[in-house]
């Protein structure tokens, strides 16, 4: 039994996960979702024509924009990790890039411990188990606890 | 050259949930239009159909379904679909074809039948379609997206989940007389706050069902109203369909992300972007006008619309809600008709309902719900990829 990406190509793992992003080569503009690599990608700057691109780390902190909760279970293709389902939290996240890019939040965190401005960092955790067994990853958000807030809690 | 259309006519099915053919709800709306106009069936020369995306071929050209359920008269036919600004668009194609003198008087009908609970993505894995993946990778819903805009008018303006909730007190008493209406039914707003949360901080009660309807507008050349003898009928000044520009850098549903913006905010936003289309082309401005009918996907919705329409200051929608304002009687009513909190979504109708509902206020109809002295009314919306609409109404 082992662990692999939900989805090939937009995150890594280990001890410093990052979201991988797509660099446009003609203009630098950055996007994530990262441009598919299998198949013709083509810049989305108006003013662009580009269509090489150079796979970059995206920030591994943010700003959270904002943030709520799935209070009942997602619909299909939606799969609950937990039996009966737990709810989760949902914060969408504005990194240096400037890009603003949705994620669960990590485990054991929810909608009080997010503020808008807050800052959080990418985690990668597990979102369910496929049919092999093997772990799904993917990234979430987790609050960033400054020193000194620790002890207040 | 003014680019004005008139209305000759409206015409609804009433909101409900029956699960009946969407053609039967669209051909009701249609020959109430047709009759409210005065306007024979054959004398149509152009039917555009919104597209019901849930409802098998009929759905996906509508334009020719409504046309034939009518009886086949010869007139041309059309289908727009443009998620939620379906109706707007179907409207536009026609008024494009009345101002180029290639039409001369056309019906826009739009109807839906939908599935009950969450608007689910279509079945069969998509891992290249965002509006399945945002489903399979983070369970993200369309309640979520809309809980996002709410808690950053909390976290930023002050808003709290009583004011969401006073929003849908002022719209349940708005759509009291509507008999159109799906839900007409007093609701306190301890009733809000006492539903279950959906998507924090969104109550069951802030969010809006999705319903069955139909709703229809028949439009014509001014000459052509004149000669029909309507003096001074409603016209359509501006019909705004402008998609985003570059970097669109609000998070938008159904999408993960959003594009860099690379340090500099852009000038306006889409949805506020939306909105100034419309007035340029009206040539009217947000001063002028005397009622809202926007898009109450959920409650906390209508305050970002308030400010998106410019009818006040950014921030401000909150103390414009307090104060009265956007009540039936107040400044700048919104959402007179009871908007989505009394309907519910019907899609590809609902863009065309808010044209039906200023048109009869505009008349001076819309009896139980009436804006004293309405003389400009505008509406907007908004849906998925890009889509959104504003129309801009005055007599
Ligand atoms: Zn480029």
């Amino acid at each position: 039994m082992s662990a692999r990406p939900a989805i090939d190509g937009w995150f890594t793992t280990g001890e410093a996960p990052a979201l991988l992003g797509s660099r446009c080569t003609t203009c630098a503009t950055t996007y994530f979702p990262p441009t598919p690599t299998d198949r013709a990608g083509f810049c989305r700057n108006p003013a662009c024509g580009g269509e090489e691109f150079a796979t970059v780390e995206l920030s591994r902190r943010g700003q959270v924009w904002s943030y709520t909760d799935a209070q009942y279970q997602p619909p299909p293709p939606y799969v609950s990790r937990t039996d009966p389902y737990e709810p989760f939290a949902l914060a969408a996240v504005e990194l240096d890039e400037g890009i603003t890019v949705l994620g669960q939040v990590a485990d054991g965190y929810g909608v009080g411990d997010l503020k808008v401005g807050a800052e959080v960092e990418l985690v990668v955790e597990t979102l369910n188990r496929a049919d092999d067994g093997d772990d799904l990853l993917i990234w979430r958000w987790k609050p960033v606890t400054e020193l000194g807030e620790e002890a207040d809690q | 050259m003014s680019n004005d259309v008139a209305v000759l006519g409206v015409g609804m099915h009433p909101w409900g949930k029956w699960g009946k053919p969407f053609t039967e709800y669209g051909v009701v709306a249609a020959r109430a239009a047709l009759a409210d106009a005065g306007v024979a069936w054959t004398d149509v020369d152009l039917v555009v159909g919104g597209e019901t995306v849930r409802n098998g071929y009929g759905g996906y050209v509508a334009g020719a379904t409504f046309a034939q359920a009518l009886g086949w008269n010869g007139a041309r036919v059309a289908t727009s679909y443009a998620a939620c600004a379906t109706g707007a668009q179907a409207l536009d194609t026609a008024r494009a074809r009345i101002l180029a003198g290639l039409s001369e008087v056309a019906l826009v009908v739009g109807a839906d039948t939908t599935p009950k609970g969450f608007l689910a993505p279509n079945a069969g894995e998509r891992w290249d379609d965002p509006d399945w993946l945002r489903f399979r990778l983070l369970g993200m819903t369309n309640p979520a997206y809309f809980a996002l805009y709410a808690r950053r008018r909390m976290d930023l303006y002050g808003a709290t989940q009583e004011d969401f909730a006073r929003v849908k007190v002022k719209n349940a008493r708005h759509g009291l007389a509507n008999p159109n209406a799906r839900y007409r039914k007093e609701v306190s707003a301890e009733d809000v706050l006492a539903s279950a949360v959906v998507a924090d901080p969104l109550h069951l009660l802030d969010i809006c069902a999705t319903s069955d309807g139909a709703a229809a507008v028949i439009i014509a050349s001014p000459d052509y109203a004149t000669r029909h003898g309507l003096d001074s009928p409603v016209r359509i000044n501006a019909i705004s369909t402008v998609t985003p520009t570059f970097p669109n850098t609000v998070l938008d549903m159904p999408n993960l992300s959003t594009d860099a913006h690379g340090g500099v905010e852009p000038e306006r936003t889409f949805k506020e972007s939306i909105a100034h289309a419309a007035y340029e082309e009206a040539g009217i401005g947000p001063d002028d006008v005397s009622l809202a009918e926007v898009y109450d996907l959920s409650t906390a919705l209508e305050l970002d619309w308030i400010e998106d329409l410019a009818l006040c200051k950014r921030g401000e929608a909150e103390a414009l809600l307090r104060a009265g304002d956007t009540t039936l009687g107040g400044r700048i009513p919104v959402n007179p008709s009871g908007g989505l909190a009394c309907f519910g979504e019907a899609v590809p109708a609902q863009a065309l309902a808010q044209v039906c509902e200023v048109t009869w206020q505009l008349r001076g109809q819309a009896e139980g719900r009436q804006v004293e002295g309405a003389r400009v009314g505008i509406t907007a919306n908004q849906g998925l990829f890009g889509h959104g609409s504003s129309v801009i109404l005055s007599r």
